[in-house]
């Protein structure tokens, strides 16, 4: 997923990569030290043998003595570019990861804070690939990609460097050749770019047909249409051969040219160098077959760093994006910091009032207007409407997941904002019909709200929960993992644990969503009990979907289309003939 | 993974001719020194200027040649891998077809879209890189020793000194990394993990307050990643400081006896050029081998992935003797169960039930109380653990599947469409079917509305049929079972999504059907199950009532508690309506 907005503004973006480099800026100072020492080291060595070359001429001519120290001044060399090389390798890893560790748990700090209203609006594998690939992405591309970049300039200075000091005539012939491999890999790449496009668009085709066809593999059976599958599924397949190889075969044509290039550079060093050498003998500037020989090293691996660097340069930019993407998380606006003279709601009797409440997600579109409601201390309110009208928004302005536009909420005569938000979730209990569990053991799931708890506690609320018979007779009962949204357990379980994990800490007011239909009718109504036993005495807000929560609520909300359209009580509402009239004969009658 | 290199048999002969190609490349490169080697010795020695022409002309052929052999070798093996992994998907993929609903649910779909496509892709690259490479890196290696042997045999004896010193450095890193690579996988899964979780369970973890608790323990699992990341980074970073001591230490050694044998006349200057320059080569190669086993190691895994799914049998096992049923009738269930594969408890058993042709059999209950379990028994999606299924008078074993199924016309509680027009959707059900027989089907369905709305015949239908909507795309698919003109027809809840009104009217359109087939309607509702001639009542895989509406708001509890909390609101009086 790249979008277009990530190409702006890099400057930005390097400077807020530099502040994050900050504390390491020592060992990255070291690291780039210690590599240009190695490059060096590694340049110098073929010079090093070239000189030795030289010393071996023939029988009878061979000078031992210099090739004595010659040796000495590579081993002494190759040590100090050893060592260089892995102390800029331990550098860069630790920086590297180090860098990572710092951004992830920024990024998580960030998630803590972030409002509602980002959260509900990014889905969640968008957020959680730039907590993971996203930031491998800028650590490989930039911090490593950083190191191969600067060690590859470095590199094809340093070569250019010596070879100009050992003949600038040839360094010359390989300064304007190489380039050739350069472009015939653009050439190529920009050739073969159609053919990765037309391949993509089949390969895209493949998986949206399997998606499609093994995603309904059963539906598929049911009308026998295996054969015809099959037949449907080929003439995509043999698309896609043929494209594929196309692609496949064009790409892999890089590397044969560049080494193709690559061999002629060197068949003219051979030749330069060979006739120099024949022309400069007994002349004043010998050109040594050691020179020759250093000459034609450097000319074997000269290329290679061109190609590194045009790899490079493609994952810098993707990473600069990625970083791009980062920081647009974390700057995102977060959630407005309860005021310093915030109050600790204590002793919660529970009155909640609503008054003038305005609220919309967005501001063309307004959604509650006006909101009128009071509770007493210990009411019911039941909220009624079709599927998706709108009864998460109430909850949302309940638990501040969200702040009103306009107007005032209050619980016990104190407006909301004037509380901390984490006193007044925690007077709240909530149990909503999409339960969430997290992979772990079933004690830790019901310890949310009480971490100390003692298995006493936590046994007395399973069995008002009316959870304690099915965790019972769990393997290792509340020791038994289960994995991400409860594994295998059924969705009526799952929510008597979400139950037994607000009764366990049982606050002054309820949030209850009560089960639709996935629910068999044994759970049901030991769902129904333990919302009963919790109830008691306390504010409830329940999303009801029985007609007996209905019928017992002190008071109906009525909601269509994100708005509370009706208020009243059963019987009032009947009798105005509106929308619950209409509602409760539609589901309840006939 | 040995069964997968039968689909490769028909690219034997680029299999080999890649791989030679590139051995032929290789070799030509193993000359370049021997090349350079002469330059020196005689066109250098001698000043011989056409003699040093010609050898920088050769080494430009050698290029030319090189070209023209990876380019031939790209070509077959390219073709070689696509082919394979074409044949392989075609394999798989026509495998799958024959997967049983249990073996289905066993593998899971999601499972099986990652074997058909990113481990295939995995597998292509693998194989083409093995193709090129894999032979080509050990060949440079041992042919670069040889070629220092035919040089000289005792300045040689370095290379056999190299060579496993290297290999056993640059595999020895490699083994030990992999553990510890694998080890930074499975903390980069708790990290991402702990994230997902984190983000999904937002609400009930910020209604909880446990934002710091969350940032400590991702806190942990952070910090884990880093330290193992760390930790295998310690261990890579070593393989270039030790190779290039390595690598070094035998120019020093080869240069030393180089000298030597030169002094004595054994040896001339411009081989002692070329020993250096084969030393070169073959640390170039052994990294390139290594980067390559890793590729091919990943390969053979998603390899070993596919041939799992690929050895995937259904079990045949013959019934010795299958009973006979009535043939009087359509359907019939005798004591009929199943217990779901891995399941404890059986998910229905002891049903009974006996229907006549034409006849209409409702079944209700809660959900989880088996009613498309039943229902699914008849086409032998499942088949029946204990007891046995009917149709015609034949057990559903003994019967061609694809010809059961012929009679059968099924629709699904799940309302799934496919890309392309309504008209191919709806000739799932028939492909044999004229636009005039669709076009009744749909008006059965009471779909003619949705044709208008979306052009006909010709409309589009997007995937998973996501243009439409819910009842819109329920009709859709009862039109689909009804263009097949089905001797039985099943309806597994799937007027859900239909108000009451078209509810009520496809029920009409149902019994006015001309070719008058059993019909099973499964539902939680009374409404719409009360006028069919017979009405099971299932609660938790047991049949706990049977008999018309009438009967069983007499006789059985389990449907009057059903029906009250529908019709008749709790003992109130029946005013609403």
């Amino acid at each position: 997923m790249k979008r277009q907005d990530n190409k702006k503004a890099p400057k930005g973006t390097l400077r807020k990569i530099l502040a994050l480099l900050r504390p390491y800026r020592i060992w990255i100072v070291l690291s780039v030290l210690f590599s240009a020492v190695s490059v060096a080291g590694s340049l110098y060595v073929p010079i090093c043998v070239g000189r030795i070359i030289d010393c071996i001429l023939g029988p009878g001519q061979v000078y031992f003595r210099r090739i004595a120290d010659w040796m000495l001044r590579i081993a002494a060399v190759v040590g100090v570019t050893a060592l260089c090389q892995w102390a800029y390798g331990a550098m860069n890893n630790r920086v590297t990861y180090q860098v990572v560790h710092d951004v992830r748990a920024q990024a998580f700090a960030k998630l803590q804070i972030l409002p509602f209203r980002y959260l509900d609006n990014h889905p969640v594998g968008e957020i959680v690939s730039r907590l993971i690939a996203d930031v491998d992405q800028f650590a490989d591309g930039l911090l490593l990609g950083f190191t191969q970049l600067f060690t590859g300039v470095v590199t094809i200075l340093g070569t250019l460097a010596f070879m100009i000091s050992i003949r600038p005539l040839i360094a010359l012939a390989v300064v304007v050749l190489t380039p050739l491999s350069f472009v015939a890999a653009r050439f190529i790449a920009s050739h073969t770019h159609r053919f990765f496009l037309v391949q993509s668009e089949a390969r895209a085709d493949q998986t949206a047909f399997l998606d499609e066809m093994l995603g309904s593999q059963k539906l598929v059976k049911a009308f026998g249409r295996e054969a015809r599958s099959v037949e449907d599924f080929d003439r995509l397949n043999e698309t896609l051969q043929t494209v594929s190889r196309k692609a496949v075969f064009f790409s892999s044509l890089t590397n044969p040219v560049t080494r193709f290039v690559n061999s002629v550079v060197y068949a003219v060093v051979v030749l330069t160098g060979a006739l120099l050498c024949v022309s400069t003998a007994g002349t004043g500037s010998v050109f040594t077959v050691g020179a020759l020989s250093a000459l034609l090293s450097y000319a074997n691996q000269y290329t290679k760093p061109f190609n590194e660097i045009s790899g490079v340069i493609t994952e810098f930019q993707n990473a600069l994006a990625c970083a791009g993407r980062i920081f647009a998380l974390l700057e995102e606006t977060s959630e407005q910091p309860d005021s310093p003279d915030a109050k600790v709601l204590t002793d919660c009797k529970g009155c909640v009032s609503l008054r003038d409440v305005r609220f919309s997600y967005d501001p063309a579109q307004s959604l509650i207007e006006d909101l009128d409601l009071t509770v007493q201390s210990g009411q019911r309110i039941a909220i009624v409407g079709p599927t998706g009208c709108g009864k998460t928004t109430l909850i949302n302005l309940l638990m501040r997941f969200y702040d009103a536009d306009g107007g005032s909420i209050s619980v016990d005569g104190t407006d909301v904002r004037d509380l901390t938000r984490e006193s007044l979730r925690a007077s709240y209990g909530m149990v909503l019909q999409e339960t969430w569990l997290r992979s772990g053991t079933i004690r830790e799931n019901l310890i949310l709200g009480k971490p100390d708890a003692s298995d006493d506690e936590i046994i007395a609320a399973c069995k008002q929960a009316h959870a304690w018979s099915f965790i019972r007779r769990l393997p290792q009962g509340l020791d038994t993992v289960i994995g991400e949204d409860g594994g295998s357990l059924s969705q009526g379980q799952k929510q008597l644990l979400c139950i037994a994990r607000v009764m366990l800490c049982l606050p002054p007011m309820l949030i209850l969503d009560e089960a639709t239909s996935s629910i068999d009718t044994r759970t049901e109504i030991n769902i129904q009990k333990a919302f009963s036993t919790m109830m008691q005495g306390r504010t409830s807000f329940i999303v009801a979907h029985r007609l007996s929560t209905i019928r017992d609520a002190d008071r109906i909300l009525v909601m269509n289309r994100g708005r509370v359209i009706e208020i009243g009580t059963h019987e009032t509402l009947l009798a105005q003939d509106g929308f619950y009239a209409k509602l409760y004969n539609s589901q309840f009658a006939q | 993974m040995r069964k997968l290199f039968v689909y490769l048999k028909e690219y034997r002969k680029e299999c080999v001719l890649g791989p030679l190609f590139k051995l032929l490349e290789a070799s030509l490169e193993l000359f370049v020194p021997m090349v350079v080697a002469a330059v020196i010795d005689r066109g250098i020695a001698f000043a011989d200027h056409g003699y040093i022409v010609r050898m920088s002309l050769l080494l430009v052929g050698f290029g030319l040649a090189g070209l023209a052999f990876s380019v031939t070798a790209q070509y077959f093996s390219a073709k070689a891998a696509i082919g394979f992994v074409t044949r392989l998907r075609h394999a798989l993929y026509a495998h799958v077809q024959t997967f049983s609903h249990r073996t289905l649910d066993t593998i899971g779909i999601s499972t099986l879209i990652t074997r058909m496509t990113s481990d295939m892709n995995q597998v292509q690259t693998g194989l083409n890189l093995t193709l090129r490479l894999l032979l080509r890196s050990p060949f440079v290696v041992f042919g670069a020793m040889l070629m220092a042997f035919t040089i000289d045999a005792k300045a040689a004896l370095w290379f056999l000194a190299v060579i496993p010193a290297l290999s056993l450095v640059v595999f020895g890193i490699m083994l030990v990394s992999i553990p510890l690579y694998r080890r930074v996988q499975e903390k980069l899964d708790a990290v991402l993990g702990s994230a997902r979780e984190n983000l999904n369970g937002v609400r009930v973890l910020r209604a909880f307050r446990r934002e710091a608790a969350e940032q400590a323990s991702f806190g942990e699992k952070n910090t884990a990643l880093t330290r193992n990341q760390r930790r295998v980074g310690r261990v890579s970073a070593l393989m270039n400081p030790i190779t290039l001591v390595i690598i070094d230490l035998a120019v020093l050694g080869l240069l030393r006896t180089g000298s030597l044998r030169v002094n004595a006349g054994l040896l001339t200057q411009g081989a002692v050029v070329a020993l250096y320059h084969y030393m070169g080569q073959i640390l170039v190669e052994l990294i390139k081998l290594a980067n390559l086993i890793i590729n091919v190691t990943k390969a053979v895994a998603c390899g070993k992935r596919i041939q799992a799914v690929l050895d995937v049998e259904e079990p045949q096992t013959v019934e010795p003797e299958l009973p006979k049923g009535d043939p009087s009738l359509r359907v019939e269930l005798r004591d009929a169960g199943i217990r779901y594969h891995g399941s404890a408890a059986d998910a229905l058993s002891g049903i009974d039930l006996r229907v006549k042709p034409g006849q209409t059999v409702g079944l209700i209950g809660g959900t989880g109380s088996g009613k498309s379990t039943l229902v699914s028994l008849i086409p032998r999606f499942y088949t029946a653990t204990s007891g046995a299924v009917f149709v015609d008078g034949t057990d559903v074993r003994a019967w061609d599947p694809s010809a059961l199924r012929q009679k059968i016309g099924f629709v699904p509680q799940k309302a799934v469409l496919f890309h392309g027009t309504i008209r191919e959707n709806l000739l799932w059900g028939n492909e044999a079917a004229s636009d005039d027989e669709i076009l009744t089907a749909a008006s059965l369905a009471q779909a003619s509305d949705v044709l208008a709305a979306k052009g006909g015949l010709d409309g589009v239908v997007e995937q998973f049929g996501r243009n439409l909507s819910g009842g819109q795309r329920q009709r859709l698919t009862i039109a689909r079972a009804l263009v097949r003109r089905p001797e039985i027809l099943i309806l597994d809840d799937s007027a859900s999504a239909l108000d009451f009104a078209t509810d009520a009217a496809l029920r009409k359109a149902l019994r006015s059907l001309d070719y008058d087939p059993t019909v099973f309607l499964v539902s939680q509702r009374t409404s719409t199950v009360r006028s069919a001639d017979q009405i099971l009542v299932l609660d938790d895989g047991k049949a706990v009532g049977l008999g018309t509406h009438d009967e069983l708001l007499r006789s059985c509890p389990v449907y009057r508690e059903i029906y009250d909390s529908q019709f008749r609101k709790e003992g109130q009086d029946e005013t609403a309506r």
